[in-house]
C-alpha cells in the first residue's frame, strides 16, 4: 500500500443499530430505544436543514411538523430547483403489488448485492423496510403517479430487476416527489415552523465543544456572510458528481457543505464510489457545461450496438445485422441489454476503448429502437418514451425514431459521502447527513430507482425519528456569533472569498474546473489504475496551486457574484478530488462503480477482494499537508451472503 | 436571501378586488348585452317588412306591458339593466387594465406575440371605440340629436342615417369590431365562468366566430340595404 | 467563439472563414435592482449551431471575466429544462422562439447574422436583482398560501386504498408538470401569474386526496396571486404558448369553476 499517501487509524463502527435482534426487528426496536423529546420541548430546539431536495425537503418539513423549530437553507431561488427534480425513472418499493415475490427481503437483498456488498447490511434493510411507507405518504400528497385504467398504482420493473417494484410517474418521476415533498415544505413555511434561507449557501460548520452547533452561510444576494445557530445540523447537499466538471448534476451542485464540514471533523466514507450512468448524451463541443440522461428505462426497449468492424462510419441504418455487435446481449446473454449500471458504462467504455466507438471522437454507442419500433410500433414507442425522445432530439438535432440514438455513460451519482452511523449521525455529534449527501446505503453501486427512495427515507422516516435521540439532551447552552467558534469560522469564510478575489491571475474559474474534471474522469473515471491515479495525484496539487495563484474572479463579495460562488465551489473540488484519488488507489479491488484495471477475472469482470477490502473507508482530515488518516469500518454479512456478483 | 416573513423585503400595491371577480362580472354583463343584441338584431330586421311594421315594432317596444304597467315601463327596466351593464363591463375592464400596468411597470424593450389573435388585443381599444360608437348610434337613431332627419320616424331616421356614406362606414367599422370583441368575449367568458376544457374549446371557439359572424351580418344586412337602396 | 463588445476590441480573424454564426447580442444590464438598466450590445462570433443558449452566454461570460468586465448574471441550475430555474426573454419570447426552456434552446434555431434581445422576465412581482436574474418567490408564496395537500409524514393509509381513475390521475400530472420557471407570466400581456396558479388547483383538484381543501386552496391561492401585485387573466393565451411544459388555458377554466364554487360555498380568503 502507498503508505506514503496517508495513514491508518483506528476503525471505527456504528454503535447505534440495535444488533441484539434480528434484522427485521432493528429498525422498530432503535425507534423504541430512542429517546423522545417532549411535544413542549421541541418548540425550544432549533434545527438547521441545508438543501431541499428529497432529502433535505423532507426533512425540513418533516420536523417542523413534529414541531422543531426549523431553518431551511438553499442555494437556488427556490426550493423547488433542488436536483432531486431531474431524476426519470422512477422510485424502488417493496409493496409486492404485482405479485411477483417481492418482499421487504428481496429489495434488502437485491441492494445489498447491487450495491456489490460495500454496504451496511442494517441500513438496506432499514431502507427496504421503510420504502413501502414513502410510496403511501407520497400518494397521499397528490403525487401523480402512474396508474393503470382500474385506478391503482402502475410498477415497471427497472435498472436489472426481476420484479416490477418501481413507482413512477411518466419519465419525470424526481420531478413528481419533490413538488410533494415541497409542497410539504411550503405547507411548514406558511405555518411559520420553517425559516427560510432562499440563495444562501453554506459555507462553514460551526463546532462548538465537539457538537455541531451552526452554520455561516453567505446569502448569494446580498453578498452578506452571516452564522446561524442550531441545536442540530443536518446537511442534505447531494453528492459531488461535478468533480468531473461535465456530470449529469446540476450546474450548481457541489460538494462545499460536506467538504468543510469533513474539514471540520467529519469522516468522508467511500470518496472513490463514482456511478457513471451508461445511457447519457455524448458530449458535442469543448463549450459543453453539462450532460444529459436519458432513463436507462430506455434500456427496455433499446438495443445497445456498435459495428463489428473498427472504422465502420456507415450510418447505421446501413450497417446490417451481421455488421453489427449487440455486445451486451453477447456477453451477458441472461440480462442482455438490462445489466446494472456500472457493468453496461464499462462495457461502453471498452469497445470504445477498441476504436469500434460511433459518433464524434468515437466517444458513443447506439441505442437502437428499430426492432421495438418494428415490433411495438411507434405509437406504443411514442406512448412510452416519447419525452425522452424529445430531449434527444432537442439537445443533439438528429430524430431518434428515424435513426439510432447515440449514448455514452457520465458521471451521474456518487455513493460515497459523509461517514454516517444508523441514527445517520456524522462523527461530529448534532451533525447529521441525509440524502446522497451520505455514504450509507448503496455500497459501491447504486440500482436504478434507488436514490428517490433513499432520499425519502431519510428525509420522512428515518431521520424524524432518529434526531430524536440527540435532540433529547438540549437544548445546548446558548451560542452566538461573538463565540470564539463562531468567529473562527466566521473569519475563516471571509478571508477564503477575500482571498479568492485578490488573486486577480489570468486563468477563469470555468477553465480550472473543466481541467479538474478531465483529468479526473481519465485517470479517476470508469476505469481506475496506480498508475493512472499515481498521475492524478501528482497533477492535482499543481492544479491547486495554479488555481490560488492565477485564478480570476471579477466583482466583489458584497453583491450577486456568481463567478465567485463558483470559486468557492471549484477550490473544494480540486481537495476533494485528491482524497477521491488516494481512495481509489489504496483500494485495490474492483467493486461496483470502481473498477481498478489490476482486479479484474480473467474475462474482464470487476474482481473483489472480499479478503482485504470488505469495510467502509473513512477518512479523516488532517490540517495542512499532512497525509488523511484512514478509519476502517468493516462490514459483515449475516443475511446476505457475500458472493461475486454474476450477471450472465 | 432570507425571507422571515412573506411579502416583508417588499409590499406590492395588490389589488382591492379579487382579479377573477373582475373577469366574472366582465362576463356576466358581457353575456347580458348579448342577449339585448339578440333581441336588438332580430328587431332591426322589422325593416325589411315595412315602414309601418317597423315604426309600431318601436312603438310596441314602449308601451309592451300596458296596461298592467304604465308605457316605458319595461325600456325603463331594460335600460337600467344595459346601463348598469356598460358601467360593470368598463369598471372590471378598466379596473383590469390599471392592475396589468401595475404588474408591468417597466415595458420589454422588444416583445412578441405569438399566441394573442387580432380580436383579443384588440379586446380594450376595440372596447373603447365601440362604447364610442353606441353613444353615437344612440345620440342618432335613438334620440335622434345627431340625425339629419332627427324628429322623423324611426324608420325615416334610420334611412336618414344609413344614407349618409360616411355614417354608414362608421356603423360598419364599428360593427366589425364589436364582431370582433364578441368572438374573443364569447371564449373569454366560457374560460371566466369555468366552462371551458380542452374538449369543448373547438366548439365553444366554432360557436363565437359563428355566432358574432351571423349576429354582425344581420346587423349589417339593415345599413346596407339603405345603402343598395333596398331599403328606402 | 469570441466576442467584442461595442467596438473596444476587435473580432479576431475573418469571421467568415469560421464555421460557426456571428450573432449581435443585446443584453439588459442591470447592476442591482435600485439602479435602472440599459440594453448593452455584444458581438460573438462562431458560435456553433449544437451549443445551448446558456452555453452561448457561458463563452461570453468567460471572456467577460478575462477582460476584466463584469459577467451577466443569469439564473440557471439543471441545463435539462426541468428544474425551471433558467428563463429569459429572447427576441421579445418568453425562452426564445420555441417552447421549451432556455437552456434547451439551442443555437440552430438562429442563423448567421441575427441580433438577439435577451431581457428579463418583467413583472412588479419579480423584481430584477441583477442584468437576467429576477426573484420571483412570489411563485412560492402563492403555494405558501395552500398549494398542498396537508398531509403530516407517516400519517397516510395504504396507496391503494383509494383508487385514481387513470383519466383523472393523467390529467393531474400534466398539470403538475408545471416547473414555476414563470413564463406565463413573463408573457402575459397582463403579468398574470394565472396559469402558474391553475395548475396547481387543477392537479390538486383532480386528485381525491386534494377533495378536503379544494375550496380553501383555490380561494386562497388566488388571493394571494393578487396580494403579490400580478395582473388579472384576461383569456389572451400567451401564457400557454410560452409555457415549455404545455400546460393549457383549460386549468385556468378549471381554477375559474372552481373558484366560484368555492365562493358559493361561502370559502373565503384568509386575510
Amino acid at each position: 500500500m502507498p503508505l506514503d499517501l496517508f495513514t491508518e487509524g483506528d476503525p471505527i463502527a456504528d454503535t447505534k443499530a440495535p444488533t441484539d435482534v434480528p434484522i427485521g426487528e432493528r429498525w422498530s426496536t432503535r425507534r423504541f430505544r430512542a429517546r423522545l423529546v417532549n411535544p413542549a420541548n421541541r418548540r425550544k430546539l432549533t434545527v438547521i436543514v441545508v438543501g431541499t431536495g428529497l432529502a433535505g425537503g423532507s426533512a425540513a418539513a418533516t420536523l417542523g411538523e413534529a414541531g422543531y423549530k426549523v431553518k431551511s437553507f438553499w442555494y437556488q431561488d427556490s426550493p423547488r430547483r433542488a436536483h432531486s427534480v431531474a431524476a426519470q425513472g422512477g422510485i424502488n418499493a417493496a409493496k409486492n403489488y404485482r405479485n411477483d415475490g417481492d418482499s421487504v427481503h428481496r429489495l434488502f437483498y437485491d441492494t445489498v448485492k447491487g450495491g456489490d456488498f460495500r454496504s451496511r447490511e442494517d441500513n438496506v434493510h432499514r431502507l427496504a423496510e421503510v420504502s413501502v411507507n414513502i410510496i403511501d405518504q407520497c400518494v397521499a400528497q397528490g403525487v401523480p403517479f402512474a396508474r393503470e385504467y382500474g385506478g391503482l398504482l402502475d410498477n415497471r420493473s427497472f435498472g436489472g430487476a426481476q420484479v416490477s417494484r418501481t413507482f413512477y410517474a411518466r419519465g419525470q418521476t424526481g420531478q413528481q416527489l419533490l413538488y410533494g415533498a415541497y409542497q410539504a415544505l411550503e405547507r411548514q413555511i406558511a405555518a411559520g415552523t420553517v425559516e427560510q434561507h432562499a440563495r444562501t449557501e453554506m459555507l462553514d460548520l460551526i463546532v462548538v465543544d465537539g457538537r455541531a452547533r451552526g452554520i455561516v452561510a453567505r446569502d448569494l444576494v446580498t453578498g452578506e456572510v452571516s452564522t446561524h445557530f442550531a441545536d442540530a445540523v443536518v446537511l442534505a447537499t447531494g453528492g459531488y458528481g461535478n468533480v468531473f466538471y461535465l456530470s449529469t448534476n446540476a450546474k450548481g451542485s457541489n460538494a462545499t457543505a460536506i467538504w468543510r464540514a469533513h474539514k471540520k471533523g467529519a469522516l468522508f466514507a467511500n470518496p472513490c464510489y463514482t456511478q457513471i450512468h451508461p445511457t447519457c448524451i455524448p458530449v458535442k463541443g469543448d463549450y459543453q457545461s453539462k450532460l444529459t440522461l436519458m432513463s436507462e428505462s430506455l434500456r427496455n426497449d433499446g438495443r445497445v450496438w456498435v459495428p463489428k468492424e473498427r472504422g465502420d462510419d456507415r450510418d447505421p441504418r446501413e450497417i446490417p445485422e451481421d455488421d453489427r455487435d449487440y455486445y451486451l446481449e453477447r456477453i451477458y446473454p441472461a440480462f442482455g441489454n438490462l445489466v446494472p449500471r456500472d457493468i453496461a458504462s464499462r462495457q461502453a467504455k471498452n469497445v470504445c476503448d477498441e476504436g469500434r466507438g460511433v459518433g464524434p471522437g468515437g466517444l458513443g454507442v447506439y441505442l437502437d429502437f428499430g426492432e421495438a419500433m418494428q415490433r411495438l410500433g411507434r405509437k406504443a414507442i411514442e406512448a412510452k418514451y416519447g419525452n425522452l425522445f424529445d430531449m434527444y432530439a432537442q439537445i443533439t438535432g438528429e430524430d431518434p425514431y428515424e435513426t439510432p440514438m447515440r449514448i455514452y455513460p457520465a458521471v451521474h451519482y456518487t455513493m460515497g459521502g459523509l461517514w454516517v452511523d444508523y441514527d445517520l449521525q456524522s462523527t461530529i455529534p448534532g451533525m447529521f447527513v441525509i440524502g446522497e449527501a451520505n455514504f450509507s446505503d448503496h455500497g459501491a453501486n447504486r440500482l436504478g430507482a434507488s436514490a428517490l427512495m433513499q432520499g425519502l427515507a431519510d428525509g420522512y422516516f428515518v431521520l424524524p425519528n432518529t434526531i430524536n435521540d440527540y435532540l433529547a439532551d438540549g437544548p445546548f447552552e446558548k451560542v452566538g456569533e461573538s463565540h470564539p467558534a463562531a468567529a473562527e469560522a466566521m473569519q475563516g469564510v471571509q478571508s477564503q472569498v477575500q482571498k479568492l478575489l485578490s488573486v486577480n491571475g489570468t486563468r477563469s474559474v470555468a477553465s480550472f474546473h473543466r481541467e479538474l474534471g478531465k483529468l479526473m474522469w481519465d485517470m479517476c473515471g470508469m476505469e481506475r489504475s496506480e498508475e493512472s491515479l499515481r498521475k492524478a495525484l501528482d497533477r492535482i496539487p499543481e492544479i491547486r496551486q495554479e488555481f490560488w495563484t492565477n485564478v480570476k474572479v471579477s466583482g466583489d463579495w458584497h453583491s450577486f457574484n456568481q463567478t465567485l460562488e463558483h470559486a468557492g465551489r471549484v477550490a473544494d473540488f480540486i481537495e476533494l478530488a485528491e482524497l477521491m484519488c488516494i481512495d481509489a488507489l489504496h483500494r485495490n479491488e474492483s467493486c461496483g462503480g470502481h473498477f481498478r484495471a489490476e482486479s479484474q477475472t480473467p474475462e474482464g469482470e470487476a474482481l473483489r477482494d472480499d479478503e482485504n477490502y470488505a469495510y467502509v473507508a473513512a477518512w479523516e482530515w488532517t490540517p495542512e499537508g499532512a497525509p488523511p488518516v484512514l478509519h476502517k469500518e468493516n462490514l459483515e454479512y449475516e443475511y446476505v451472503h457475500l458472493a461475486q456478483r454474476s450477471y450472465k | 436571501m432570507t425571507v422571515t416573513d412573506s411579502g416583508q423585503r417588499r409590499t406590492p400595491k395588490a389589488a382591492k378586488t379579487n382579479s377573477v371577480f373582475k373577469k366574472v362580472v366582465m362576463a356576466v354583463s358581457g353575456i347580458v348585452m348579448l342577449l339585448y343584441l339578440v333581441a336588438h338584431v332580430v328587431g332591426n330586421l322589422k325593416v325589411f317588412a315595412g315602414r309601418e311594421s317597423f315604426n309600431s315594432y318601436s312603438e310596441w317596444i314602449r308601451t309592451v306591458g300596458e296596461p298592467a304597467v304604465p308605457s316605458y315601463t319595461v325600456l325603463t327596466v331594460v335600460r337600467i339593466v344595459l346601463i348598469v351593464a356598460v358601467v360593470a363591463h368598463f369598471w372590471a375592464a378598466v379596473s383590469l387594465w390599471r392592475q396589468a400596468k401595475r404588474a408591468r411597470p417597466d415595458r420589454y424593450v422588444t416583445k412578441k406575440a405569438v399566441a394573442q389573435s387580432y380580436a383579443s388585443r384588440t379586446m380594450r381599444w376595440g372596447g373603447v371605440i365601440v362604447l364610442l360608437f353606441i353613444v353615437w348610434h344612440i345620440l342618432d337613431l335613438t334620440t335622434g340629436t345627431v340625425n339629419p332627419d332627427g324628429d322623423a320616424s324611426p324608420y325615416d331616421r334610420l334611412v336618414a342615417s344609413f344614407s349618409n356614406p360616411f355614417s354608414t362606414a362608421f356603423y360598419v367599422l364599428a360593427l366589425i369590431l364589436l364582431g370582433m370583441h364578441l368572438r374573443h368575449g364569447i371564449w373569454s367568458a366560457t374560460q371566466t365562468l369555468g366552462q371551458s376544457n380542452k374538449r369543448r374549446e373547438r366548439t365553444v371557439n366554432a360557436f363565437a366566430i359563428a355566432f358574432s359572424t351571423v349576429l354582425i351580418a344581420g346587423f349589417l344586412l339593415v345599413p346596407f340595404s339603405v345603402l343598395f337602396g333596398l331599403v328606402d | 467563439m469570441t466576442i467584442t463588445q461595442d467596438g473596444s476590441r476587435s473580432t479576431a480573424g475573418a469571421a467568415s472563414e469560421r464555421r460557426g454564426m456571428n450573432l449581435t447580442l443585446r443584453i439588459w444590464r442591470q447592476k442591482d435592482p435600485t439602479v435602472k438598466g440599459k440594453m448593452v450590445t455584444y458581438k460573438v462570433s462562431d458560435v456553433s449551431p449544437d451549443m445551448s443558449f446558456l452555453e452561448m452566454l457561458d463563452v461570453l461570460n468567460e471572456r467577460l471575466i478575462l477582460d476584466g468586465d463584469d459577467p451577466v448574471a443569469f439564473d440557471h441550475d439543471c441545463r435539462e429544462g426541468i428544474c425551471g430555474m433558467c428563463g429569459v426573454m429572447i427576441n421579445g419570447m418568453a425562452h426564445g422562439p420555441q417552447q421549451t426552456t432556455t437552456c434547451q434552446l439551442h443555437m440552430r434555431k438562429f442563423k448567421d447574422g441575427d441580433t438577439i434581445d435577451v431581457e428579463p422576465w418583467r413583472a412588479s412581482a419579480f423584481p430584477v436583482i441583477k442584468d437576467l436574474a429576477v426573484d420571483r418567490s412570489a411563485l412560492d408564496r402563492i403555494i405558501q398560501s395552500g398549494g398542498y395537500i396537508s398531509v403530516p409524514t407517516g400519517t397516510a393509509p395504504d396507496a391503494h386504498a383509494v383508487p385514481v381513475p387513470k383519466k383523472d390521475s393523467d390529467a393531474a400530472f400534466d398539470a403538475a408538470t408545471c416547473i414555476g420557471c414563470g413564463a406565463c407570466v413573463a408573457a402575459c400581456p397582463n403579468a398574470s401569474s394565472m396559469l402558474f396558479t391553475a395548475a396547481k388547483v387543477t392537479h390538486l383538484g383532480l386528485m381525491p386526496q386534494g377533495q378536503p381543501e379544494r375550496n380553501d386552496r383555490v380561494v386562497n391561492m388566488v388571493a394571494q396571486q393578487d396580494r403579490e401585485g400580478f395582473g388579472g387573466c384576461t383569456n389572451i393565451g400567451e401564457c400557454s404558448a410560452a409555457c415549455p411544459k404545455g400546460i393549457s388555458m383549460e386549468n385556468i377554466s378549471r381554477l375559474n369553476h372552481d373558484l366560484l364554487g368555492a365562493l358559493r360555498a361561502g370559502a373565503r380568503p384568509k386575510s
